[in-house]
């Protein structure tokens, strides 16, 4: 039972890195309709760039803010260079244009930073605390914690701010929201910043235990994949709760299921992904798909 | 002598790039026999991925584990059944056939995007799902192939045209597929010009028009990825014969990609499109590296971090590119480059009589 509730926990945990990432993902899909499929991609460069902060001799406390406002503003330049020409261009084009992106970052990275794995500091201690009897580690509880309060300043700025409405405004509303004066292109910008901030934060969570290397998030985003769509595509809330059930979920079934172990974990995620699309397409807390024909 | 005089230009291109290709192999080293024979398969995968993307508007990230599937089909009928390796293409390419038209059922429940996520696992998880049953597949170290030897009577054509003594394992693979690639391209040919390419692009232009004007859509969503995946089986399978062997790390996901980026450089919807991306995505990441090699002034330690993040860079930027820019890739830059050139030559000559130039309309 104690084993048990310790990989919960470290499911949990994991489960936190892949919430976060699948926010940044739900994010997008909110702002405008498209699976990034470059946001992993987009979270490791900007972890290699909080390690060279660090190796410079900043201080975590101060390269951890300072990366994401990089992040954001990476995201929005990101936005208005490479996909702003082809906004209006269909799914197949966008969705290509983001792998092109995918492949662009994780080859500059290469470029820049080598592919020989690094370590990366983590703000919190590798001891355990007896939490129900199951031994969690503080590295476990902060990234649990990080992603709660990811998660809650998401939900704050969307739903209590000005800029949060018309940024919903803009997705649901695009035409409307233009004749009431948002400026709706700026807004899509601003929601590619949010992601890539917020995946920001998923990578730094992730490059500790996964060691920093240009493939880091390769795996990570296929577990994000299947908590954005467990969750429900356009559910921030979905996400985090997807995120969750996926990392637990991996975790256990590495742990129990015979003949899984750690090498088909990913092969989990992936039957995650199906069962859902075929299931129940809309996920936990989707709503369902209307289409105008 | 009528019949050619009146056949279109495009026959003569046609005819050319046969008699290049067949000639190739006598004029060059077996080694680049060799390279050409990757250009093919890379061709063959991506006239299939074509069919799927281009015509049917279906989108598939995971091309590169259907590869791996006719590739290590192949691999096991040869090294534990002992089937002779012609036999085994067909079959490999029928069996991930059979498994893409499965995959084309929940397909075509998924939206583009959904779609795109589903085969983008798929080929992120084939090489850790391949090297599970290990007794079957050989794990990690997988499967090695012997070089296949050449039948007695192409030997002796080739030997009597080229003068050398014998024809390598290397040149006979290169006319296998060479033979292989042209029976699928004139398939494919074939298969758009009819009634199920007409079927298909209604369907990827308004699936709801389509059905209105009684297409089958779903018969012919499936139809299509099943034809897409046949196509990548037999590649596949010429793929692990022409290396030599088959394991998990000869089909990354990084495989899938580069199919993908071949289809959208070559052009989507087109028919010579897919040899030029086969062209294209091969040779990009040897010439580019041999090019950044041969500069002096770039130091070598930049020479060998462009090796391993070379290819993933231009990929990337190229795709991008032309996304935006000419998003009907190398073909429509072609075509439309014709048509500008002979606008351009038909104006000077109409600038010359003080005719004005037609209507572009018109013509």
């Amino acid at each position: 039972m104690q084993e048990f509730l310790q990989q919960v926990v470290s499911g949990l945990a994991t489960g936190g890195i892949f919430a976060s990432l699948a926010l940044a993902l739900v994010l997008i899909y909110n702002a405008m309709g498209l699976v990034n499929f470059a946001q992993g991609e987009m979270a490791m460069f900007a972890t290699f760039l909080a390690l060279v902060l660090i190796d410079h001799g900043v201080s975590y406390w101060i390269a951890f803010p300072l990366t994401l406002a990089i992040a954001f503003a990476g995201g929005v330049v990101i936005q208005r260079v490479v996909i702003r020409p082809v906004e209006r261009a269909p799914v197949l084009t966008l969705v290509i244009v983001t792998l092109g992106l995918a492949t662009l970052v994780n080859g500059m990275a290469g470029f820049l930073f080598g592919y020989v794995p690094r370590s990366f500091p983590s703000p919190f201690s590798a001891q355990t605390v007896n939490i129900l009897g199951a031994l969690a580690s503080f590295q476990d509880l902060g990234v649990i914690a990080v992603s709660g309060v990811v998660l809650v300043l998401i939900y704050l700025l969307l739903q209590r701010t000005t800029l949060g409405l018309a940024l919903r405004a803009a997705s649901h509303h695009p035409e409307a929201s233009r004749l009431l004066g948002i400026r709706v292109s700026w807004m899509l910008a601003l929601g590619w910043g949010l992601a890539s901030a917020v995946g920001a934060v998923s990578g730094m969570m992730a490059a500790p235990i996964l060691l920093l290397q240009p493939n880091m998030m390769q795996t990570v985003i296929i577990y994000a994949f299947a908590a954005a769509v467990l969750g429900g595509i356009e559910s921030p809330l979905g996400a985090v709760v997807g995120g969750l059930i996926v990392g637990v979920t991996v975790n256990l079934a590495g742990a129990y299921v015979p003949g899984v172990g750690g090498d088909l974990q990913l092969a989990v995620a992936f039957a995650i992904i199906i069962a859902v699309l075929v299931l129940k397409p809309n996920g936990l807390f989707g709503r369902a798909a209307v289409r105008r024909v | 002598m009528k019949f050619l005089r009146q056949a279109p230009a495009r026959y003569a291109l046609v005819l050319i790039v046969i008699v290049f290709f067949v000639g190739l192999p006598t004029v060059v080293t077996s080694f680049q026999s060799s390279e050409w024979t990757q250009v093919l398969i890379f061709a063959i995968v991506i006239m299939g991925l074509n069919i799927l993307v281009g015509y049917s508007g279906q989108i598939s990230l995971g091309h590169g584990a259907l590869m791996a599937l006719g590739a290590y089909t192949t691999a096991i009928l040869v090294h534990r059944y002992h089937l002779d390796y012609l036999a085994t293409i067909p079959i490999a390419g029928l069996l991930t056939g059979i498994v893409g038209f499965f995959l084309g059922i929940p397909a075509l429940r998924l939206s583009a995007l959904y779609l795109a996520l589903a085969t983008f696992a798929l080929a992120v998880v084939t090489p850790s799902l391949i090297k599970r049953p290990e007794q079957l597949t050989g794990g990690v170290r997988g499967i090695e192939l012997l070089p296949p030897q050449p039948p007695q009577f192409v030997n002796d054509a080739f030997t009597a045209v080229t003068g050398t003594p014998s024809m390598t394992s290397d040149q006979w693979l290169y006319y296998l597929c060479l033979a292989i690639a042209l029976a699928l391209f004139w398939l494919a040919w074939n298969l758009v010009r009819h009634r199920p390419g007409r079927a298909l692009r209604a369907i990827r232009d308004g699936e709801v028009a389509a059905a209105a004007f009684g297409v089958n859509v779903a018969g012919y969503k499936t139809l299509a990825f099943a034809v897409s995946a046949f196509y990548a089986g037999i590649a596949g399978s010429l793929y692990g014969l022409s290396i030599g062997y088959v394991s998990p790390d000869t089909f990354p996901v990084s495989l899938s990609f580069q199919v993908l980026v071949g289809t959208v450089i070559g052009g989507l919807a087109s028919i010579p499109g897919p040899l030029l991306g086969g062209i294209f995505t091969f040779w990009l990441p040897i010439v580019s590296n041999q090019f950044v090699g041969s500069q002096d002034w770039i130091p070598a330690q930049v020479v060998s971090v462009f090796k391993n993040a070379g290819p993933a860079v231009s990929y990337g930027v190229l795709l991008i590119l032309i996304m935006i820019f000419a998003p009907r890739g190398l073909v429509g830059l072609i075509v439309s480059g014709y048509a500008w050139l002979q606008g351009r030559v038909r104006g000077a000559a109409e600038r010359g009589t003080g005719h004005a130039p037609p209507d572009a309309q018109t013509v």
